[in-house]
């Protein structure tokens, strides 16, 4: 008894550093979030959460959560895992990477009325109902623009998440929608996933006159004051952009070239 | 680098210097009695008290919400000894919002999410556990719930205990053994519903709403079989007549309140089926008429350019028939709200003098700073007077009901507004209030809070980015962030008050031994001279206090005093969740009015029952 307790000690340090040097890289994903992630691994953020932990020599592991408010302080900062997916450059309270891909707000518009809408200041908005995104308390930050130009009354907030990912992009191609301002990886890869024949135009310009952007360079983020893994990351990413861009492609996402780090 | 250090330095500086600064505050402005006459009297209340079994069989006590007792063993010559007479502990540091439910001389207590029930045996030394049931909630409900995991108690009735977990289910146990005697599933929170409140009982009913009014769901509220748990009607907030089971009965008093399908008409195309009103607060019942009452949460989404209209039935009380649940009456105290005043505030239900004659009213200390005393039958406002610092309010209409506002704090996209008063709490949040027959005044628990609102920022959701507006809360005029207020409901005026160096989060309870207890953030647990303020006891829990104080008669004849100990809430989850609160914005605006709290009191999550030695 006494013996075998002793030898456990003994390989205890040993073992524990081969854990260690072999720990898992952990992701939090969404369980059900086409385009981003799923259960099934099949989100182009899964694919390239893969790609970028072998390039760091750890093994991705995702921890399945949904990102409600206060993740970040309630989850995320509670060391529920290492890295986030798809969040915005510079933001608050995380360290982020450099940003892996750079999308915008796009006008979605039925292709056989040829309107390519682009400005919140067109005319052929008036009188139609138009659909944004419902995030939680928060309509998608066209709704702000939307406002400014009279548009309020007209405004459809729909909820996008999990199984209702493509009724938004769905509301447009069938008539139940004028138009709808959608984030441009959801417009992108439900439209290309659903065939519908619709088409996505940036909006335009980039920025509001109140300084509201609609076109956000997207990157992964770590815990504050994990540095050396932001730089770990930041060396993969390098590495791995042109596989990264192809891939986000593959989902028919729409992008525009990526802005020199601020 | 070496710059990016010394910006974390002087943060931690700063933050020691505010520490210290507040601390020096809190003297000043903790448990300050105001006990001189504010002009409200005590006049001794003539109406109907429900009879009095000496149990608690429901979070309000009462039908008409009084959360009174007549319990007098405990008064104020002798309440000055109470000493804890034993401690249970739920195992669940987090919010402790519940009403611990005596009947049969046994207590049931529901903790915090994953919502274990537990039934203690009073007949035995320190009340050991009967049994407990563990409902396995759903691990996904907790990052739904915005604000902590809260549960606000069970409720008993026909042999039965019956509560509702976080993931949506509404729960019927046998109260003797515990066995599971159905279960019914009721809220999503795939779509961000979550079930927080206490149900309320009427004959074979028992009535439950939903909570998440900040994810774009619908409120309603359902009434289930007590027997079976099969739902028998449900009716929402918004949307069509039909759905707001709004038909022939319906008289509302104002004319903004008559027409068809106004759940539609008064929002955007389609705005109504993410437009809020959820159900979360306290019901009362009338049972002369057969009605019950409840107030609708705030509508969604949050920012009220996107929602023009009034925004039916939003942040108002609707008054139903507990048989068939059809509407009768509506009241909208903040149509087309800018600030997510919740009208979910309790309705206590009394039959007061006025202006010669006796009134059958409910009166409500409303979110937007107005306590408000409603004819009952019809839904007429007879007063609404503000008990708190107001800037963003300057009266209410009584000829339209209307609460007039000063639009120059409405909130607008891109501009930064400042000193908006009261704040999204409001006056008074869900923390419940209490009335004695003797005083015949209402103890009435609130916040002294203002805001700042501020630039919007970058944030995500599940991979969309959008842009927040950050709040910052900070203490009114005088410096306190809570009161305790005594309020004659007749005059309309103060009688005293106690300030608190934090806002009042937990409920009160009045005693016919002319005591009001109540606790506060930092954990004190209080009794109050219900006459004057003054305090006659105080003993410091283990943790903040924002829970609901009980009393009955135990198996020996000896009256006991309950109260779940465990910060957190929207305000306390600063405490429970660990937040950041250099980030003023954490909790929802919380972080910066209660930066201090994380040195003052710690996560916990225990009963304490006291008694006279």
């Amino acid at each position: 008894m006494c013996l075998r307790f002793r030898r456990v000690v003994l390989f205890f340090p040993f073992i524990w550093t081969l854990v260690a040097s072999a720990a898992p890289l952990r992701f939090c994903a969404d369980p059900d979030n086409l385009p981003f992630s799923n259960r099934e691994s099949r989100g182009f953020d899964n694919q390239i959460a893969v790609l970028v932990a072998h390039a760091v020599r750890r093994e991705p592991v995702f921890v399945w959560t949904r990102n409600g408010r206060g993740f970040i302080r309630e989850q995320f900062n509670r060391n529920t895992c290492d890295v986030l997916m798809s969040v915005p450059e510079q933001m608050r309270g995380v360290l982020t990477t450099a940003a892996y891909y750079h999308s915008a707000y796009v006008f979605v518009t039925r292709k056989r009325e040829h309107l390519q809408i682009a400005s919140f200041d067109d005319p052929r908005l008036n009188g139609r109902k138009i659909g944004l995104q419902a995030l939680e308390d928060n309509l998608s930050p066209p709704s702000l623009a939307l406002i400014r130009t009279g548009h309020a009354a007209q405004l459809v907030g729909m909820n996008s998440f999990g199984a209702h990912g493509g009724d938004i992009m769905r509301a447009v191609a069938e008539g139940r929608l004028g138009t709808a301002v959608v984030w441009g990886p959801l417009a992108g890869y439900f439209t290309k996933q659903n065939h519908l024949a619709l088409t996505l135009t940036p909006v335009d310009p980039l920025v509001d006159v109140s300084g509201i952007p609609f076109s956000f360079s997207i990157a992964m983020a770590v815990h504050k004051r994990d540095e050396r893994l932001r730089d770990e990351l930041n060396e993969a990413l390098a590495k791995l952009q042109p596989r990264i861009s192809e891939l986000i492609a593959a989902f028919n996402v729409p992008t525009l070239p990526m802005r020199e780090p601020q | 680098m070496q710059s990016v250090q010394n910006g974390g330095l002087r943060l931690v500086f700063i933050g020691i210097l505010l520490a210290v600064a507040s601390a020096g505050c809190r003297k000043k402005v903790q448990n300050v009695e105001q006990p001189a006459s504010m002009g409200g009297q005590i006049h001794p209340y003539d109406g109907a008290i429900e009879k009095d079994d000496g149990q608690w069989v429901r979070a309000t006590k009462d039908y008409a919400n009084t959360r009174y007792s007549s319990l007098d063993e405990i008064n104020t010559g002798n309440v000055a000894n109470l000493k804890v007479s034993w401690t249970f502990n739920t195992g669940v540091p987090r919010g402790q919002e519940a009403a611990p439910i005596v009947v049969n001389n046994t207590m049931y207590v529901v903790a915090p999410w994953p919502n274990k029930l537990f039934a203690l045996d009073l007949t035995k030394p320190g009340a050991p556990l009967k049994w407990s049931f563990d409902p396995n909630p759903s691990r996904a409900a907790k990052g739904e719930a915005c604000c902590d995991w809260v549960n606000r108690g069970a409720v008993y009735a026909d042999g039965k205990i019956i509560y509702n977990t976080l993931d949506g289910f509404t729960i019927a146990l046998d109260a003797e053994s515990g066995k599971l005697l159905w279960r019914t599933h009721l809220a999503d929170i795939s779509k961000g519903e979550t079930i927080t409140m206490a149900p309320m009982v009427v004959r074979d009913k028992v009535f439950v709403g939903n909570s998440g009014g900040e994810y774009g769901v619908r409120g309603w509220i359902a009434a289930l079989g007590t027997k079976d748990g099969k739902l028998i009607w449900q009716a929402y907030s918004t949307g069509p007549d039909k759905d707001v089971l709004i038909g022939d009965k319906f008289k509302p008093f104002y004319s903004s309140d008559k027409g068809t399908d106004l759940g539609v008409k008064t929002w955007p195309p389609d705005a109504w089926r993410i437009g809020g009103g959820t159900v979360w607060g306290f019901l009362s019942y009338d049972a002369s008429t057969n009605l019950i009452y409840y107030g609708t949460a705030n509508p969604g989404p949050w920012n009220p350019e996107v929602r023009p209209g009034d925004n039916k039935w939003t942040s108002g009380v609707f008054a139903r028939d507990a048989d068939t649940g059809q509407a009768v009456w509506f009241y909208q105290m903040s149509s087309h709200d800018l600030y997510d005043w919740d009208g979910i505030n309790e309705n206590i239900l009394l039959d007061l003098p006025w202006q010669g004659s006796k009134r059958k009213v409910l009166v409500r200390a409303d979110r937007n700073g107005y306590i408000y005393v409603i004819d009952r039958t019809t839904g007429q406002v007879l007063s609404a007077t503000l008990y708190v610092y107001s800037t963003t309010t300057t009266g209410v209409d009584l000829q339209t009901g209307a609460l007039q506002r000063d639009l120059s704090k409405a909130p607008k996209t891109g501009q930064e507004i400042r000193n908006i008063c009261p704040t999204a709490p409001g006056a008074k949040d869900w923390q419940p209030s209490s009335f004695s027959p003797r005083t015949g005044l209402l103890y009435i628990p609130h916040e002294n809070m203002c805001a700042d609102e501020e630039a919007e920022e970058a944030n995500y959701i599940q991979g969309t980015p959008y842009v927040g507006v950050t709040d910052r809360f900070y203490a009114g005029p005088g410096g306190n962030e809570g009161e305790l207020m005594a309020w004659d409901p007749v005059a309309g005026k103060k009688v005293w008050t106690v300030a608190d160096k934090y806002p009042l989060w937990s409920g009160t309870l009045a005693t016919a031994g002319d005591v009001v207890f109540y606790g506060t953030m930092d954990g004190w647990f209080r009794a109050a001279n219900a006459r004057t303020g003054q305090t006659l006891w105080q003993f410091k829990t283990g943790s903040g206090i924002i829970g609901q104080p009980v009393t009955y008669r135990g198996p020996d004849g000896k009256q006991y005093v309950a109260i779940l100990s465990g910060i957190g809430g929207w305000p306390g989850a600063i405490v429970a969740g660990n937040l950041d609160t250099r980030d003023g914005n954490a909790a929802g605006g919380w972080g910066n009015a209660l930066s201090d709290l994380k040195n003052v009191t710690t996560p916990g999550g225990t009963l304490y029952v006291f008694a006279l030695p």
